[in-house]
């Protein structure tokens, strides 16, 4: 007996419906026998994980406040992933955007006026995709691998940061600690609620994927996006230049990874510090693919996978689960979500081996 | 339809019911940067929460969070254990500075302690151990058990807590020997134990024949034991992992004090305090010493001790910079701003520090 995966001549729509329900189903049922094996109530962990942060005000403006980076990069990536560009470097962007933008606050901290947010925003951008446009250059010219070039140059962009926290950039009153000045309040991000965490980043979230989702399915961009990305050869006899479209899409995704990055430290953060990303800019690669590459998709993603970081933090706070038994959990949901799309694409046939031997 | 509703209101009463239990309870929240199972840093902190709760039993609840990263998860995690219901927080990185201000000026009915900054308020206290104590020891052994002059030392981030331990070190071993030096690797992460590894890899390979580490794991302590050279534990005795090996460790032992500050906010009298406590406040122990001859102990222990009582300072003058200027005359001891924000080497370390 042999399990074979075939694949469908259509997708099918029922199971692009069934598969969230049936990844659901499948991470409670494991994730029940793994908390009981541990010696846990499943049914209280499961409540802990998944409900309990849904119920309470200040936790849904944390998941906010998780999710709205992970969103705006995630969308970003989806035209460089749907166009066939390969870019890993978002965590590079989201870093070069913050320093571009930090420029403000740290270099010209007198400068407080209500332009300095919405310039810092905009210097985010232009860093995020002025570095985002040099592994496309480096396509374009020389043919080099992005995931290479974007990967790599991830490091330099933090290292970049590393050292202007620790040399011209730190705080001249922070007793030599590498981090940088705080923000005056003009270079902070405003709040959407009074003396809450939740910046005004989550509203810029939604317009990345309005905006994104009208550019896939009302523009020519999109289509031109698509179509590259599928048939690069078609779409060279359409008319459309590869090596623009790699240009674009790298500087789009760029720049919302840069906005990320800029509106994460003049948020949450407050300032420059070595560390201001537990990797969102990977993360968010995740969360794009979970999402299907689609706008609407990328934004329940990120919602759910900070509901998982969430989750995860109340269960050890509450209940004493370690660590590393909500990130295993976290990585059931995964696999379970992405196993369960593969039978969009496939079903799943069972062939006896006798009949295979006689063939 | 009415059963569900019913089960759902028992189900309420009976989460409410744990509630009202657990109110009796004075309730302690740690955030731990690394893992539990690091067995340097956060091991040692955690120990400190098991005192706690072996010193006070049903009197106090604990909990803490694991692997929490310092950037923007810090303060939803610090907040989280305040909202919680903790009565006092500790928050044991320095990259939990800011974000444990700005929760405990949220709540200022919940007590924080912060390990290692510089940042006070009416209801956070800051608390460090004077690991150069400890530093000034095992650098004298090295000079002793050294044949080739050369220590291997492994830094984590460059921040003056890191520089006063490798300026220690290296005056407790010219005080031995004037010739030691000092090569450093900087592996810019806490707890990395691949990393940590290669560095003591390299750094052997370039002629140390002593390891020495300022990062939370005992990978470079393994390595020095597969290599046959010698090592020191850090943070805890990690003397398992290199029985062949390890020389000494520094121990930080968090328990008194933590014990001591649970106390207080029972009494009713926990304050905002600073605290910088060494051999004296028994916050910084030497591990037994072992693979070593008897009188290089005998000297160990009586640095120890001399540091202990007060009558010997590991940066009493003369100290020369890296660069050749005299940082302070013979007789006079570097104060504790300059201590505090050190950021220059002394003469004799073989790198440039990252600036």
């Amino acid at each position: 007996m042999q399990i074979e995966l075939q694949k469908r001549a259509l997708p099918s729509s029922l199971m692009t419906w069934l598969s969230p329900a049936l990844a659901i189903t499948l991470t409670v049922l494991t994730g029940a026998l793994m908390f009981g094996m541990l010696g846990f109530n499943p049914a209280q962990a499961l409540y802990v994980y998944f409900i309990a942060p849904l119920l309470d005000s200040w936790s849904l403006q944390e998941l906010v406040v998780k999710a709205a980076p992970l969103v705006l990069i995630g969308v970003g990536l989806s035209i460089c992933y749907r166009s066939n560009n390969w870019n890993i470097g978002a965590e590079g962007q989201f870093t070069m955007g913050a320093i571009l933008g930090s420029i403000l606050p740290v270099v010209f901290y007198q400068w407080e006026s209500p332009l300095t947010f919405p310039l810092m925003v905009a210097l985010g951008a232009l860093g995020g995709a002025l570095f985002g446009a040099i592994p496309a250059l480096l396509k374009n010219k020389f043919g080099a691998n992005e995931i290479l070039t974007s990967l790599m140059l991830t490091y330099v962009a933090l290292l970049t940061l590393d050292y202007l926290v620790r040399g011209p950039w730190k705080n001249p009153e922070g007793f030599n600690f590498p981090e940088s000045r705080l923000f005056s309040d003009a270079a902070l991000a405003p709040s959407l609620i009074a003396d809450s965490r939740m910046h005004i980043g989550a509203l810029f979230a939604v317009i990345a994927v309005i905006a994104i989702f009208i550019l896939f399915s009302r523009t020519l961009k999109g289509f031109e996006i698509r179509v590259l990305g599928a048939t690069p050869r078609a779409g060279n006899f359409a008319g459309f230049s590869k090596e623009r479209m790699i240009l674009f899409a790298f500087m789009t995704s760029g720049a919302l990874a840069g906005i990320a990055g800029i509106i994460e430290v003049a948020g949450p953060i407050g300032q420059l510090t070595p560390t201001i990303s537990p990797g969102y800019g990977f993360t968010a690669i995740i969360v794009a693919f979970l999402g299907r590459l689609n706008p609407i998709g990328i934004l329940f993603a990120g919602l759910l996978l900070a509901l998982s970081y969430l989750g995860g933090e109340a269960a050890q706070i509450e209940l004493g689960i370690s660590e590393k038994t909500s990130k295993a959990f976290q990585g059931i949901l995964l696999f379970y979500i992405l196993a369960c799309d593969t039978l969009i694409h496939y079903h799943v046939k069972f062939v006896s081996s006798k009949k295979k031997e006689a063939v | 339809m009415r059963k569900l509703f019913a089960a759902a209101a028992a189900l309420a009463l009976g989460l409410a019911a744990g509630a009202a239990q657990a109110a009796d309870k004075v309730k302690i929240g740690f955030v731990y940067v690394g893992p539990i199972g690091d067995h340097g840093w956060s091991y040692q902190h955690d120990h400190g929460r098991l005192a706690i709760e072996k010193a006070f039993g049903d009197k106090v609840e604990t909990s803490y969070v694991e692997n929490v990263s310092e950037g923007p998860d810090a303060e939803r995690v610090i907040e989280k254990l305040a909202r919680s219901g903790n009565d006092l927080i500790f928050t044991t990185s320095f990259g939990f500075m800011n974000p444990t201000l700005k929760v405990a000026k949220r709540y200022p009915k919940v007590k924080f302690e912060h390990a290692t900054g510089y940042k006070r308020s009416k209801n956070v206290s800051t608390y460090a151990a004077r690991f150069y104590e400890g530093r000034y020891v095992i650098g004298q052994i090295a000079a002793k058990m050294s044949k080739t002059k050369t220590v291997g030392y492994i830094a984590s981030f460059p921040i003056p807590e890191v520089v006063r331990g490798i300026n220690a070190f290296l005056l407790g071993a010219q005080s031995i020997d004037p010739d030691m030096k000092i090569k450093v690797i900087w592996v810019n992460s806490w707890f990395d134990p691949g990393k940590e590894a290669d560095a003591a890899k390299a750094l052997i390979d370039q002629g140390a024949d002593i390891i020495t580490q300022h990062t939370d794991s005992p990978a470079a302590l393994q390595v020095a034991e597969e290599r046959g050279v010698f090592a020191f534990g850090q943070a805890s005795d990690m003397i398992k992992f290199g029985p062949k090996s390890q020389l000494t460790a520094i121990v930080d032992d968090w328990s008194e004090y933590y014990v001591n500050r649970v106390q207080a906010l029972l009494d009713g009298k926990w304050e905002s305090t600073d605290t910088w406590g060494g051999f004296a406040e028994k916050m910084v122990v030497m591990a037994p010493y072992t693979n070593i001859p008897a009188d290089v102990a005998d000297m160990a222990k009586k640095t120890a001790a001399a540091i202990e009582s007060g009558e010997l300072h590991p940066f009493k003058g003369p100290i020369f910079k890296q660069d050749g200027s005299q940082a302070i005359k013979e007789g006079e001891i570097l104060d504790a701003g300059t201590l505090l924000g050190m950021n220059w080497y002394v003469k004799g370390v073989d790198d440039k520090l990252p600036q």
